[in-house]
């Protein structure tokens, strides 16, 4: 799999990206001397120059360094949801697919409800039970995708389920449980991954527009989506501010779909979502 | 006829989960609604008083309930901070996020099948790079990057157009196309490989054999089936659209649906949050009947089967 990624020019791109981007973010406070949360109103606002290179937001603090923090963040917010809807997805389409009618009735009707009404609405509900934080920003984002992810991994299963070698298990008396762990879950882990990689940018973007709403991550945290709205006073005197976050968020959000795509292509050419 | 009855049926159970699990997460953590209603000065009296009244001491199964008989009639209870009931403030709000998601769905699909035809017509060539690449970078950029792009070029740059939302139409052009950008570049996306799956199909042999040429083959006969597609992605874009919606009118201050359960969400009021999202839930299965009906209209195949 990873020589058919190194192959393939755009996954290669892709995969580079965002390796390079994980890694700032993650070395970030060997790589800049400021601080990225204390605040020096004396600099404020200044524009990019030698020392900040990205200049200062409207408290003092060093744009590059806030950046690279708050991609930290929004990398953590959105991987860690993302595999949690996989797995809770994965869980629940498998249950639909093996375990029977009734089973399969209610994982599909539970899915079929928290696919019913917009996601970012649904964050809303639960910031307003829980509060806005990184815990609510997790929870929401996995209630927003294992949704849909269930729905593909059940007819995925269902598919695998009719394959001869299964009936020749079964007439073998292999117990169903280990059916679904010695022969469902290996054929599902390609779709499986391809899923997770292409659900990514999804979670990107929630955690950016519920912290840009304001019902996301809380100051003094940083998220890329907070930075846009924190800046967003300035917008007209220095577009910067706005625009550096941004461009981020757009560059990871499409070099995972790059990336998703192109393994889909390699590890799943046969199913299209 | 079954199919239908059974359709409507499952239409009505999703609604009614929809509603146990907006209540449900709502009472997660037993707040106390009437004591941050009152001021903190307000004597345990007056407390239990409003608590009473809003039916908030009873067992939540029978809150739930009464929540439920309520909703049938149309009462979805009364805003605990505008003091309004809820429904009337979701039908003031609700014109201004259709007329939204009407015009950035217009946009989205002309936009959208436009590039996503010429893509098709010239694969591999310079116009479909061009077009592809612009689709992923509308599927890639987050809603609020696009609005106050927008907001910066079109009213600071070239002050073409109004910042924030004034009533008129001109006003709801930059918001429209803000919410339409995202969904155009998956509309082009999936007509284009819809279009390249019917490429290979006998028909348009037949149609090219005929003397049509591949570019009105693929216009005339391939288009329209692969637009059925896209008439179902449009019904799924719907809930996209919807959440999308609360970030275009907060940026560009239009008091619609999303802005108002933003509002709920900032001043506690629960009934307005519960209504709100109850009300798009109800908007989103309207919509995926319509498309299913649509559908079904469209291709003849669907008739049959059921």
């Amino acid at each position: 799999m990873i020589k058919a990624v190194i192959k393939n020019k755009a996954a290669a791109i892709s995969a580079g990206i965002i390796l390079i981007i994980a890694l700032l973010a993650v070395f970030a406070p060997f790589l800049l001397p400021w601080d990225a949360v204390r605040q020096d109103l004396a600099s404020r606002l200044s524009p990019p120059g030698a020392g900040h290179l990205l200049g200062t937001d409207a408290l003092g603090r060093d744009v590059l360094t806030r950046l690279l923090y708050g991609t930290r963040v929004s990398l953590a917010v959105a991987l860690i949801p993302t595999g949690l809807a996989v797995l809770a997805g994965t869980i629940l389409g498998i249950a639909a697919a093996c375990y029977g009618k009734a089973a399969d009735m209610i994982i599909t009707w539970f899915t079929d409800v928290t696919l019913a009404f917009p996601g970012l609405l649904f964050a809303m509900v639960i910031m307003y039970s829980i509060g806005g934080s990184m815990l609510s920003v997790v929870l929401s984002i996995v209630v927003m995708e294992f949704g849909s992810i269930a729905r593909i991994v059940r007819s995925v299963a269902l598919s695998i389920l009719e394959n001869d070698y299964i009936l020749a298990a079964r007439t073998m008396g292999v117990k169903s449980s280990s059916v679904i762990l010695r022969h469902v879950v290996p054929n599902l882990a390609p779709t499986l991954i391809v899923l997770f990689t292409l659900n990514i940018p999804a979670s990107i973007l929630s955690e950016s527009a519920l912290s840009f709403l304001g019902i996301g991550i809380q100051p003094p945290d940083i998220s890329l989506g907070l930075m846009v709205s924190e800046s967003r006073t300035f917008l007209f005197q220095m577009p910067w501010l706005s625009l550096a976050p941004s461009l981020v968020i757009m560059t990871l959000v499409m070099a995972f779909n790059f990336l998703g795509d192109a393994l889909r292509d390699i590890l799943d050419p046969k199913t299209r979502y | 006829m079954s199919a239908v009855i059974r359709r409507g049926l499952g239409v009505i159970l999703v609604l009614l989960g929809v509603m146990l699990l907006i209540f449900v997460v709502l009472r997660i953590i037993p707040g106390d609604p009437a004591s941050v209603l009152l001021n903190e000065h307000a004597s345990e009296d007056s407390i239990r008083r409003l608590t009473e009244s809003m039916g908030l001491d009873k067992p939540l199964p029978v809150q739930f309930l009464d929540y439920l008989k309520n909703a049938l009639r149309g009462d979805l209870g009364q805003s605990y901070y505008m003091r309004k009931p809820v429904l009337s403030l979701i039908l003031t709000a609700f014109p201004y996020t259709l007329k939204l998601t009407a015009l950035s769905a217009s946009f989205a699909w002309i936009f959208g099948i436009l590039a996503g035809v010429v893509s098709a017509v010239y694969h591999d060539r310079l116009p479909d790079h061009l077009f592809r690449g612009i689709s992923l970078l509308g599927i890639s950029v987050p809603v609020f990057m696009v609005a106050l792009f927008l907001q910066y070029l079109m009213y600071f740059r070239l002050s073409l157009l109004p910042l924030m939302y004034d009533g008129s139409f001109v006003s709801m052009i930059l918001p429209a196309a803000a919410l339409g950008w995202n969904s155009a570049g998956s509309v082009a996306r999936l007509t284009r490989s819809g279009l390249m799956e019917q490429l290979d199909s006998p028909y348009l042999d037949t149609a090219r054999a005929k003397g049509l040429s591949t570019k009105k083959a693929i216009l005339f006969h391939g288009l329209r089936n692969a637009i059925l597609p896209v008439i179902t992605l449009m019904a799924l874009q719907l809930s996209g659209m919807l959440s999308g919606a609360v970030i275009t009118e907060s940026v560009f201050g239009i008091s619609g649906l999303g802005k108002l359960a933003l509002t709920a969400v900032q001043t506690r009021d629960m009934p307005l949050l519960q209504g709100t999202v109850l009300f798009t839930a109800l908007v989103i299965s309207v919509g995926n009947i319509i498309a299913d009906v649509t559908n079904t209209l469209l291709d003849p195949r669907l008739r049959t089967k059921s």
